[in-house]
């Protein structure tokens, strides 16, 4: 299969070895992949704002850049919420509608359309928080929210992360609370999305976490820079490198 | 003067607010605590339920039909309520209501009024509609009451001074009741208000209460409390006036079925509220007046996007669940309305004072989740943002780089070399530089580090290489 790698922006920026892990993942279960180089941004950051005139020409930009793949495949929950549910500010032409359906975020691509398969063998030996992102947990139906009453529980991340050797997730108080990062709101409402990163990497410490493991490193970006404030014993992962062994650096 | 006018149109300002809530650690802290164990109580009231998924299912089509044939069920309802001998006033907005509330008590010499929990008549401003006419109104509920001493609103739709400490209101009964400041103990300031409260029950002139369902098919309506502070409203003066929305409609008395085991589980977890009042008739001897109110529930009816919001049985399960409510405290919404279910209430009334509400959220989605009536909550709040960034209502600090971000982002080379300047000013600068006040990120979280390439210079140079 020819996957279309959609790399977002910050990790472009901030986070090259969540893109390299993603990449060696995709080749080593077989695929052929190709990163787009004229790629920027979903158009996420204007559109949360409510701004669709600024982030309209963003997204057509994004769909012209994916036109030729029938699979997309980025590390993101969060961007492909965005693109799946709300990226409606370009006009929706085929083509647009076509690449919004054919985006699909790494876990769920592994999970659903991969069924889950034999991962090469890799070894993480610690003990994890799992932080499943809001946009993956409530948007993306990755994990079955703890508000919902039904049965079965599953977490499809949680599944995936079963293959990793020593690799041991710990309970949580609040299992998917959002750790309030939430794009512009954490600088706008700084108080209280500090606040959120704090209560949530305090959960994740109390229970003897080494990592907080994400699919989505817009969360760990901001839980990074709190728990390195609070200097607390803790380090952020993204699930491609643990699942891929790496690069952690 | 209302709450509502004596403000003016001054934008609120939430984050500001919630900041000063946050400075002050023990209150927030509780705040956040109690508010979640409401939050974990409705779980386990939700797991020992079966089928409680489809309830919320049933209940959201119950109300979206009601919604959609609101004109037969209020006459059903108002027809109904007249053959009971209730007596039924109808007020377009917030004015009318209050001024149908002033005549009924100026026509029957009301000096005194007991009245319990009504959101309604918040969002109506009308206690200090009433005050100012020359009306003593004395809140019944105990949060209310706190709230009324306090000069405050309620800070949450169910728990109205959920955001006070016990010695907060040891302090305040101490000042108002003259008791012991020091004395915290739960029963001991409940027995205080208790003998505060009961000469005013038996001396009021009249009762008011809010609805919490209107049942067309029988013309009566359905109060629910865990103090029965609105039965002795009930029961105890000649006078009742119950103020109403529109939205309360439900077709039949067996719809409660299923509203009433998705209320209070909702709410605070347990099965039942304490009280549930159904009032059809007046007692003999005695008057019920109804007040129907719109106060732009029909403006909201015809709206394709905000619609749905009419569905809302205030349950306050939203507020409970959502992460920024609970480090913010109610107040800092400077709203009627707080929380999720405030952030698209309250911009339906005035968009532009409210306009910071709908970025006041982290956009976690786990308000939709909780709501019994399936109100798309968090959908909605997305909505809201797009209708003030369209009107040019942006705030400042939301809107102004936004334009100029978009084109970056827009052009691959002039991103690159944007991404180029950025990393290298967090690899290069000073610690100080970006660790100053005007850099909101910096005050609790450090910044990235810069990495030594960006992903797509590595790919360039290397990943190619197994395409």
């Amino acid at each position: 299969m020819k996957i279309g790698l959609f790399i977002p922006c910050y990790i472009d920026a901030f986070f090259p070895q969540v893109g390299i892990a993603t990449l060696e993942l995709l080749q080593r279960l077989g695929h052929q992949v190709e990163c787009p180089r004229g790629q920027t941004c979903c158009g996420q950051p204007m559109a949360n704002s409510g701004d669709q005139h600024a982030s309209s020409e963003t997204e057509a930009h994004f769909a012209a850049c994916f036109r030729d793949y029938e699979t997309i495949v980025g590390p993101s929950g969060s961007c492909v919420h965005h693109i799946r549910y709300h990226l409606d500010a370009c006009e929706q032409t085929p083509e647009v509608v076509r690449v919004r359906k054919a985006v699909r975020e790494l876990i769920e691509f592994l999970h659903d359309d991969l069924q889950n398969p034999p991962l090469p063998p890799v070894e993480f030996p610690h003990k994890v928080g799992l932080h499943n992102s809001c946009a993956a947990v409530r948007g993306l139906r990755q994990e079955q929210p703890s508000e919902i009453a039904a049965a079965p529980r599953y977490s499809k991340s949680q599944d995936l992360l079963k293959q990793v050797k020593g690799l041991q997730i710990v309970p949580m108080d609040r299992p998917d609370e959002c750790c309030g990062f939430g794009g512009s709101f954490s600088v706008t409402d700084e108080a209280v999305s500090s606040k959120m990163g704090l209560d949530r990497s305090s959960d994740f410490l109390r229970h003897g976490a080494e990592y907080i493991a994400s699919g989505d490193m817009s969360c760990l970006i901001h839980l990074r820079g709190i728990i390195e404030r609070q200097k607390m014993p803790l380090k952020v992962v993204h699930i491609a490198q643990i699942l891929n062994g790496g690069p952690f650096a | 003067m209302s709450l509502w006018q004596s403000e003016a149109s001054r934008p609120v300002e939430p984050e500001a607010a919630a900041a000063r809530f946050i400075n002050d650690p023990k209150h927030e802290e509780t705040h956040d605590r109690l508010v979640w164990g409401m939050r974990t109580k409705r779980d386990q009231a939700a797991s020992l339920l079966p089928h409680w998924e489809e309830l919320r299912e049933v209940a959201s089509q119950v109300k979206e039909h009601t919604l959609t044939h609101l004109d037969q069920y209020l006459q059903q309802f108002e027809n109904n309520a007249l053959a009971n001998g209730v007596k039924v006033h109808w007020a377009r907005d917030a004015a009318e209501h209050n001024n149908t509330v002033l005549r009924i008590f100026e026509e029957h010499g009301v000096k005194l009024v007991i009245k319990s929990k009504s959101m309604l008549q918040e969002e109506c401003g009308m206690t200090e509609f009433l005050i100012a006419h020359g009306i003593t109104v004395r809140e019944s509920d105990l949060g209310e009451r706190i709230q009324q001493l306090s000069k405050e609103r309620p800070s949450h739709i169910v728990v109205p001074s959920i955001h006070k400490l016990r010695t907060d209101i040891a302090e305040l009964f101490a000042e108002h009741l003259h008791t012991d400041p020091h004395n915290s103990d739960p029963h001991y300031l409940a027995e205080a208000m208790r003998n505060d409260a009961r000469p005013q029950f038996l001396a009021a002139d009249a009762a008011m209460t809010g609805a919490n369902f209107a049942v067309a098919e029988t013309g009566g309506i359905v109060v629910c409390t865990n103090e029965g502070n609105a039965d002795i409203g009930a029961t105890v003066p000649s006078l009742l006036v119950s103020s109403i929305g529109i939205e309360k409609l439900i077709p039949r008395a067996s719809d409660l079925g299923l509203f009433l085991r998705l209320l209070s589980r909702s709410a605070l977890g347990p099965p039942m509220t304490q009280y549930t009042t159904h009032l059809h008739r007046p007692r003999p001897g005695t008057e019920l007046h109804f007040v129907l109110v719109d106060n732009k529930r029909s403006e909201r009816l015809a709206s394709p996007d905000f619609w749905h919001v009419l569905k809302c049985i205030r349950c306050g399960a939203c507020m409970n669940t959502c992460p920024v409510y609970r480090r913010s405290g109610g107040l800092a919404y400077g709203a009627t309305y707080s929380g999720p279910i405030g952030i698209i209430l309250d911009p339906g009334f005035d968009h532009r004072k409210y306009r910071e509400l709908p970025f006041h959220s982290s956009l976690c989605g786990s308000c939709t989740e909780v709501c019994p009536v399936k109100i798309d909550i968090s959908n909605q709040i997305y909505k809201w943002r797009r209708v003030i960034a369209s009107e040019g209502l942006l705030p400042a600090i939301k809107g102004a780089g936004l334009p100029v971000l978009g084109d970056v982002l827009a052009h691959p080379a002039v991103f690159h070399a944007a991404e180029a300047i950025g990393i290298a000013s967090i690899a290069h600068l000073p610690h100080k530089v970006l660790d100053n006040p005007l850099n909101p990120w910096t005050r609790h979280r450090e910044m990235p580090g810069a990495p030594s390439q960006t992903f797509h210079a590595w790919y360039e140079k290397e990943g190619k290489k197994h395409e």
